[in-house]
């Protein structure tokens, strides 16, 4: 607010930032990549993977630039040989311990691990070592895990806790056999707001409904707002022949990314085998298949007749608070102007 | 909400959704907000748990929020007049009512305050259930805050004397000075995401777009010129009393676009019976709802990712949706199908794209004036936007109020229509649950979401279940003086004996067999919160 700054430097070059930023903060705001896997928009600094290791001249140790806070005259080093080996070294730790299952895993194409394998060129493990076990939580249907991916970042814990108030997840054991799950094993029951799945770098944590739908890099994205409550959440839509095969929003919107399980899983109806495919018309209580001109030539007759008979007020319109602005300011001046009455309403009094 | 634009001349959330974590003391009433408006409810936890904020949370049920909450106010339903009332009697008495704000940007305070003076706290505490010291704690957590903000929903409204809980809540803002800035305000939660669109788009007998009276002779000949058709300024009839006019014949034909009054209105035996009775019944929706069954016509309609338009949030912000999908049936955009009926009946209209529809709308919407398909990209526009060169607006009646005065009205307590008795000993209050939304014509055609929530469930007091000797999971037969459902049984400790609830999403258990039509008389909002049932065992 009132404007103080300090001046540091990074990579030898000096900058201007504000005060009580973290390092990483600083870092990526001038245009610095450094990579990380626990960091996580909105969440507290958690430390844990360690990628994002930097150098600050006069302290001996490298430091974790998410979380140190960045202070005046600090002199910054992102990339060094000694700090490219120590992330080389964090990669390939955690590469030791994961399976190798890319072309089948749901994330590919917008995993970070994947990502920094690619980068490092990691084929071959210098220890392989003992591979944890996949252990699934399989009885709802929403959201999968399969821990013999997750790299322990926290994220999925840290958004169920600090953002969406749950906990219903946590660290389990410890060692080599920390992982994540649910107070005594127990089945998934929570909100299924879907924020740990989302906050998830890698596989570890899928939306089950999406699953083997379609890669990344085979869909089509569109914005657009969710059809559900009020809240008007932001959706991106993700399309693979001409159907939503999942659904994600941005962190940069009224919801900060952050959905509800309507939105974010929500989103199926529209291929739902019921949904209607033509007009129809009801004779002798059945319902017959019909052209939308023969359709809207009989309803066009019968308001016509019943207006002539009956006067304009003996017809009414409900309109819906699920459609458009467009839609709903020309449904009342249909309404208004053809039909001749201000009988419209819709159901925001219910 | 006509109660709010009473009160302040606008019945929108005053303050942005984004603002609630800003506030220092939230009171929540009537709004189940984790599960019917779960971002907002984020916020709410994020001001709790990162900011500090205090939370008042008055509710019948043991809702989420009352794990958060500093202090929960159980009241019983239907109340909530006699409760806010109450706490503005401790406020007055206590003198911590914000004198400055009464004087400089109010009108009606003696008045009102006759009310509260006559008040006695201790038949508050009876009526409503809650004794007399949580209701001067809540009192001063709320008015001694700098920003307090008040959540509403449905809870409030869906009585008969809806207007007067709204009034009410307007009354607690005012005496307090808290709304017209940042964070503290009056905020009613819209259930559905574009209520608040189809109310600024004149969707209402009694306004055209941008809630311009029909009664108001300049801004019908506004509308006559620009549509080139004369216009009726007599106020049109209401949702329920349009199924009242087809029972009595006064109403012939109706056109309902995309609702399913079949589920969500109140005694849905009577509104069965009022769209038998019609002589034409026009259905324009997705699927073939409840209601669509009953009709004469039925026309298909595209789903929200089929389409491009704009919607307009709870916070009044007005954003673009757009086309993802290419419709795979003849369905078609709900504006094309009124375009092309326009036609039909001998009226053209030309609109290539819902853009042209969007520039004749904000023309002739003064909120709307400034607002372009450009300028809502990326990130939407808050109404009123009065020019292009305006930024929106984040929280409402900064300085002035858009009535000029804030009006205070003295409001006193009524009971329910409906009130218990011998013969059905129970008070329902409905509602929305998490995994399901209005009447799931959506919802329930989701695997997921369906199968996490396959069916409907009466919650009930332990207290109630064993004296009627009734086990969690079994099966009840539920009855009104209007209908009766079959309903499982969900047996909660914390719950408030003598108060049932049941969702309405369920075509299976249908709340609103049950509920009463009786009429807010202002708002015209039905009872739906609050009516008196029954509960049997079903005999083996
Ligand atoms: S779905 Fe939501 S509530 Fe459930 S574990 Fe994930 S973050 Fe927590
Ligand atoms: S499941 Fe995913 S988000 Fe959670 S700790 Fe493992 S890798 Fe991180
Ligand atoms: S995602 Fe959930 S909270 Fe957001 S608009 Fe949709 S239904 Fe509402």
């Amino acid at each position: 607010m009132d404007g103080k700054k300090i001046v540091l430097s990074i990579n030898g070059k000096e900058i201007t930032c504000g005060l009580n930023k973290t390092i990483l903060d600083v870092v990526r705001e001038n245009g610095i990549q450094i990579p990380t896997l626990c960091d996580c928009k909105n969440l507290a600094p958690f430390g844990a993977c360690r990628l994002c290791l930097v150098e600050i001249e006069g302290i001996p140790k490298l430091i974790t630039a998410c979380s140190t806070i960045a202070v005046k005259g600090m002199k910054i080093r992102t990339e060094s040989e000694r700090i490219d080996k120590s992330r080389r070294f964090i990669v390939e730790l955690l590469l030791s311990d994961h399976p190798f299952d890319c072309m089948f895993c749901e994330q590919a194409g917008t995993c970070p691990l994947q990502d920094l394998a690619y980068e490092y060129g990691m084929k071959n493990i210098r220890f392989p070592g003992e591979k944890r076990a996949t252990i699934t939580d399989d009885t709802n249907p929403f959201i999968e895990r399969d821990n013999s991916k997750c790299i322990l970042c926290g994220r999925c814990v840290r958004v169920c806790d600090e953002i969406q108030g749950v906990g219903a997840i946590g660290f389990i054991d410890r060692g080599f056999q920390t992982r994540i799950g649910t107070p005594f094993d127990r089945n998934l029951d929570c909100e299924f707001c879907g924020q740990c799945v989302a906050s998830c770098p890698v596989g570890a944590l899928t939306a089950k409904p999406s699953k083997q739908k379609g890669r990344i890099w085979q869909t089509r994205s569109v914005k657009t707002i969710c059809p559900y409550c009020g809240c008007g959440c932001n959706l991106t839509l993700h399309v693979r022949d001409n159907k939503i095969i999942s659904v994600t929003s941005d962190p940069d919107t009224l919801n900060e990314g952050y959905l509800c399980s309507k939105g974010r899983f929500g989103c199926d109806y529209v291929h739902h085998p019921d949904r209607l495919q033509y007009p129809l018309i009801k004779k002798d209580g059945q319902f017959i298949r019909s052209s939308w001109e023969q359709a809207l030539t009989l309803v066009a007759m019968k308001f016509k007749e019943i207006k002539e008979q009956h006067g304009n007020d003996s017809l009414a319109g409900l309109s819906s608070a699920k459609c458009t602005n467009e839609e709903n300011y020309l449904f009342q001046k249909f309404i208004r102007a053809v039909l001749g009455t201000n009988n419209v309403d819709h159901c925001a009094r219910l | 909400m006509a109660g709010l634009a009473t009160a302040f001349g606008s019945g929108a959330m005053t303050n942005s959704i984004a603002e609630i974590a800003g506030a220092e003391t939230i009171l929540v009433i009537g709004s189940n907000t984790t599960e019917a408006h779960p971002i907002v409810g984020l916020q709410v936890k994020k001001a709790v748990k990162k900011h500090g904020a205090k939370l008042i949370v008055a509710d019948p049920r043991p809702i989420d929020l009352t794990r958060l909450a500093d202090i929960w106010l159980p009241l019983k339903p239907g109340t909530n007049v006699a409760l806010l009332n109450g706490m503005m009697k401790v406020i007055i008495e206590e003198g911590l009512e914000d004198q400055r704000f009464i004087a400089e940007r109010t009108e009606g305070y003696e008045e009102f305050k006759k009310v509260i003076d006559a008040l006695d706290l201790e038949e508050t505490a009876q009526i409503t259930g809650v004794s007399v010291s949580l209701i001067r704690e809540a009192a001063r957590m709320y008015a001694q805050a700098e920003k307090a903000s008040i959540l509403y929903a449905m809870g409030i409204t869906q009585h008969s004397s809806g207007t007067g809980h709204v009034l009410s809540t307007a009354n607690l803002a005012m005496l307090t000075g808290n709304v017209g800035k940042e964070s503290a305000g009056v905020n009613p939660l819209r259930g559905q995401s574009n209520v608040q669109g189809a109310c600024d788009m004149g969707c209402l007998p009694n306004v055209l777009p941008g809630y311009q009276k029909v009664s108001d002779a300049g801004v019908l000949s506004k509308f006559e010129n620009k549509w080139n058709v004369p216009l009726s300024n007599k106020p049109g009839l209401t949702v329920t009393e349009m199924f009242h006019g087809a029972l009595t014949g006064e109403v012939k034909g109706l056109y309902v676009m995309g609702e399913n009054p079949m589920l969500s209105d109140p005694d849905l035996n009577k509104v069965k019976k009022a769209l038998e009775s019609l002589e034409f019944l026009v259905v324009q929706d997705i699927f073939l709802t409840e209601t669509a069954k009953m009709a004469d016509v039925v026309l298909p309609a595209v789903s929200f990712a089929e389409k491009e338009g704009t919607v307009t949030n709870t916070e009044r912000r007005v954003q673009k949706m757009n086309k993802a999908l290419e419709s795979t049936g003849e369905g078609k955009e709900d504006w094309k199908i009124i375009k092309d009926l326009a036609g039909a009946m001998g009226y053209a209209m030309h609109y290539p794209a819902a853009e042209n529809i969007f520039r004749e709308l904000s023309g002739l919407t003064p909120i709307y004036n400034g607002i372009t398909y450009e300028r809502i990209d990326p990130h939407g526009i808050q109404w009123p936007c009065p020019s292009v060169h305006h930024p929106g607006t984040k929280y409402l009646h900064h300085r002035r109020f858009s009535k000029g005065l804030g009006k205070f009205s003295p409001v006193e307590y009524t009971p329910p229509a409906e009130i218990v008795d011998d013969e059905y000993p129970f008070i329902l209050t409905t509602g929305r649950i998490l995994f399901h939304f209005h009447t799931g014509s959506m919802s329930r055609r989701v695997f997921s979401l369906n199968e996490i929530s396959p069916e409907g469930f009466l919650e009930m007091s332990a207290k109630d279940a064993d004296y009627l000797g009734i086990e969690s999971n079994e099966e009840v037969v539920v009855k009104s003086r209007r209908g009766k459902l079959k309903v499982k049984a969900l047996v909660k400790k914390n719950f408030l004996a003598g108060t049932v609830f049941l969702p309405f999403h369920f075509h299976e258990s249908p709340a609103n067999i049950l509920t009463n039509t009786a009429l807010d008389p202002v708002a015209k909002i039905p009872e739906l919160k609050v009516c008196a049932v029954k509960i049997e065992k079903i005999k083996k």
